[in-house]
C-alpha cells in the first residue's frame, strides 16, 4: 500500500544510464522536461504558501511585508517575531498542551485499540458479532454530528475545559480498533496455537507473539493518533473555553482573532504549530503514506 | 481488479505485517486455543466498548433525542415533538447553512475526484527525484486545518503575496475574503488544496494495479494520451473514484474549520458563507446554547451524509450494469 513499494528497481542498464519509466522503457526527453516543469509547478503551489509563510515570520518590523511585487527572502531575517508571540500568548504552554493531548491520544489509541483488536480477531465469546458491530458503526458516525452531545456529555462528568475532556472522545479510536483487528486476522494462526499448546496463556500470547507482529499498523495508529490530536479544531474549541487549558490549535485561532492584523505574529505563530509535524512527517513518511491507504475509510 | 483496490483501501484487508508470514485469515482452526478463557476477552474489549458508548454512540442516540426537546445548555428541557424541525423551515440562517454546505460538496466533489488523479499520474513514473516531489504534495495534509487556513488567510489577504502578484501583473487587487461568493470560493480552494496529496496517495495504489498491457494495447491502435486516460486509466480506476467520491462528498458537507477561519466565525458578511456545521457549533454551544435546537440541525447532516452515500454507491451500481 506504500507508495515506496511501487518504486520498483529499475533494470539493468545496458548502454551507460538513462531514464526508464516503472514499465522500464525510455521516456523522451521532452516529455521529461514538461514532467519535471508540471512537477515544479505543483511543487510551488504545494509547499509555496509554507515557505511564505516562512519568509513573512521571519521579516522584521521595518521590512515591508505588504510589498508589489512582492519580496519572497526577507533582508534581514530576524526570530524576534517568535519571541513576540512567546509575550503576547503562552505559546510554549499551548505547546506543551498540545502535546501532552498528543501524546495520551497516542498511548491510549494503540493500548485500547490493540487490546479490542485482538479481542475482536481471535477470542471467541458471546457478544463478539455484537462487538465488532458496535465499532462498526461507531466508525460511521460523523463526528461533526454529535459534537453538541459529546460537550453536553462532558460537562456532566465535569470534564469541560480540561485536557481529559479534549482527549476522552477519541482516545480509542473505532477505526483504530477495526485497523488491528484486520492486522490480527491476517496473522498465521499456527504460531499462536503452537504457543498455547506450550502453555502460553493469553496475555503472553497477546504480549509476546500477536503484538510484536503487528508493529506496522501499531505505528500507523500511533502516527495518526498523534497527528488527529495535534491538528485537531473543532473539538477543542468547544469542549475548551478558558484560556489556560488551549492547545495550541485554538491558541492560534485566538491569535489570529485577536491579532489579525499582525501577519508576522501569526506567520511565527503557524510556524510553531506545524513545525513539529512536518518535521514528524519527514522521519516517517512511510507510515504515513501507509495510514492513507489502510484508513481511506476515515475520511 | 479495481473492485479489490477498494476492499484494500478500505478494510487494510491486504496488509501484512512485521514478520512478512503469509496472511490466512485467523477464523480458521485451532478451535483449542478460543475455547478457554471465561473473562479476559471482555477485559480485553472493555475499554474500547465503554469509550465508544460513552462518547460516540450515547451522544449519537442523545442526539437523535434531543432534537425532539427544547433542552438547552443548563436547562433540561421537555419533548416538544417536531417543534425544533417545524422552527427550521422558517429559519433563514438553517437554509444558508444547506445551501452553502451543499453548494461545498457541489464544488469540491469533482475536483477532489479529477485533480488527484492527475497529480497521482504525474508522480507515477519513477524518474529520479520524484519521492520528493510525492512527499512534497503531501505536506498540505500533515498540516492542521488551521495552520493551512491562517496561511490562506494571509496570502488572499487584501494586501497578501496573491493580490500583490495580481496587482503587479496589471489584474489589480481582489478581495478575496470580503465578498461573499468569493469567500466561499476561496474555502474551497483551501479544502482541495490541502485534500489533494491524501487522495493523490489513494490513486497511486489504485494506478499500480492497472495493467500496462491495456495501456500499450491501446497504444499500439493509436490512441493518444487523452484518450487512453479516457479509455484506459478512468475505467481501471472508476471504483477508486467512486471511493473518493464518496469519501470527499461527506467530508464536504461537514465542512467547518476553513470557513470557520477564513469568514471569521460569523460566517462572513451577513453570516452569509455559515455552514451547517458552523450553525450547530454556533447554537448549541456557551452557556445560553440550544442544545435541542442545535440536535435538529445535527439530525439534518446525519441525513444528508447518509444519503450521499447512498447516492454515491448507487451512481457507482448503475454504472456497473
Amino acid at each position: 500500500m506504500s507508495v515506496t513499494e511501487r518504486v520498483r528497481p529499475a533494470p539493468a542498464v545496458v548502454n551507460g544510464p538513462r531514464i526508464t519509466d516503472e514499465h522500464g522503457r525510455r521516456v523522451r526527453v521532452w516529455e521529461l522536461v514538461l514532467r519535471y516543469a508540471l512537477l515544479l509547478a505543483v511543487l510551488a503551489l504545494t509547499v509555496g504558501p509554507f515557505v511564505w509563510q516562512l519568509s513573512t515570520s521571519l521579516k522584521g518590523p521595518t521590512e515591508d511585508i505588504y510589498s508589489s511585487p512582492p519580496t519572497f527572502l526577507p533582508e534581514h531575517p530576524t526570530v524576534h517575531n517568535y519571541e513576540r508571540v512567546a509575550d503576547t500568548i503562552p505559546v510554549w504552554d499551548y505547546a506543551l498542551n498540545s502535546l501532552k493531548v498528543a501524546t495520551a491520544n497516542v498511548v491510549t489509541n494503540c493500548v485500547g485499540a490493540a487490546l479490542a483488536g485482538y479481542a475482536l480477531a481471535r477470542l471467541r465469546y458471546r457478544g463478539r458479532r455484537a462487538a465488532t458491530l458496535a465499532f462498526i458503526l461507531a466508525m460511521l458516525v460523523p463526528v461533526e454530528g454529535i459534537i453538541i452531545a459529546q460537550f453536553t456529555t462532558m460537562r456532566e462528568l465535569g470534564l469541560n475545559n480540561t485536557l481529559v475532556g479534549v482527549v476522552l472522545p477519541g482516545c480509542i479510536g473505532a477505526m483504530n480498533v477495526l485497523l488491528m483487528r484486520n492486522a490480527f486476522l491476517n496473522l498465521p494462526y499456527e504460531i499462536e496455537e503452537a504457543a498455547y499448546v506450550d502453555g502460553a496463556n493469553v496475555w503472553q500470547r497477546f504480549l509476546r507473539i500477536a503484538v510484536p507482529s503487528v508493529k506496522g499498523t501499531l505505528a500507523v495508529v500511533a502516527i495518526f493518533a498523534f497527528m488527529g490530536a495535534w491538528d485537531d479544531f473543532l473539538w477543542p474549541l468547544i469542549v475548551l473555553s478558558d484560556p489556560s487549558q488551549f492547545t495550541l490549535t485554538i491558541g492560534l485561532n485566538y491569535l489570529h482573532g485577536t491579532f489579525a492584523n499582525d501577519e508576522r505574529l501569526v506567520a511565527a505563530g503557524t510556524v510553531i504549530a506545524v513545525a513539529p509535524l512536518i518535521v514528524l512527517f519527514a522521519c516517517l513518511q512511510r507510515y504515513f503514506f501507509r495510514g492513507v491507504g489502510e484508513g481511506a475509510v476515515k475520511g | 481488479m479495481s473492485s479489490s483496490t477498494v476492499s484494500r483501501a478500505r478494510g487494510g484487508n491486504g496488509v501484512r505485517d512485521g514478520n512478512g508470514l503469509p496472511g490466512g485469515g485467523g477464523v480458521r482452526g485451532g478451535s483449542r486455543v478460543r475455547r478457554q478463557l471465561p473473562t479476559s476477552p471482555w477485559l480485553f474489549a472493555a475499554p474500547g466498548l465503554l469509550i465508544i458508548s460513552a462518547f460516540i454512540l450515547y451522544p449519537f442516540v442523545s442526539t437523535l433525542v434531543n432534537a425532539f426537546t427544547d433542552r438547552r445548555t443548563l436547562i433540561p428541557g421537555e419533548f416538544v415533538g417536531l417543534a425544533n424541525f417545524r422552527e427550521l423551515l422558517h429559519d433563514d440562517m438553517f437554509w444558508i447553512g444547506l445551501r452553502n454546505s451543499t453548494l461545498y460538496v457541489l464544488g469540491v466533489v469533482p475536483a477532489l475526484v479529477i485533480l488527484p488523479l492527475l497529480l497521482a499520474l504525474l508522480v507515477q513514473k519513477n524518474i529520479p527525484g520524484i519521492a520528493f516531489f510525492r512527499s512534497a504534495f503531501y505536506t498540505p495534509v500533515v498540516a492542521s486545518i488551521v495552520v493551512v487556513g491562517l496561511i490562506w488567510v494571509w496570502l488572499l489577504d487584501e494586501r497578501g503575496l496573491v493580490n500583490s502578484v495580481l496587482e503587479t501583473i496589471g489584474v489589480g487587487r481582489i478581495g478575496f475574503l470580503s465578498d461573499q461568493w468569493l469567500l466561499l470560493l476561496s474555502a474551497m480552494a483551501v479544502t482541495v488544496w490541502k485534500g489533494l496529496g491524501y487522495y493523490m496517495i489513494i490513486y497511486l495504489a489504485a494506478l499500480a494495479n492497472v495493467p500496462r498491457e491495456l495501456h500499450e494495447a491501446a497504444a499500439v491502435d493509436g490512441a493518444g494520451a487523452v484518450r487512453r486516460f479516457l479509455t484506459v486509466t478512468v475505467p481501471a480506476v472508476r471504483s477508486t473514484m467512486v471511493l473518493v467520491g464518496a469519501l470527499s462528498s461527506v467530508a464536504a458537507f461537514k465542512v467547518f474549520s476553513e470557513v470557520y477561519l477564513m469568514a471569521g466565525p460569523s460566517g462572513g458578511p451577513a453570516g452569509e458563507d455559515t455552514t451547517l456545521v458552523m450553525l450547530v457549533q454556533r447554537t448549541g454551544t456557551g452557556l445560553t446554547g440550544r442544545v435541542g435546537y442545535a440536535s435538529a440541525i445535527s439530525v439534518v447532516v446525519f441525513v444528508v451524509t447518509v444519503a450521499l452515500m447512498l447516492l454515491v454507491l448507487r451512481a457507482d451500481r448503475r454504472d456497473e450494469s
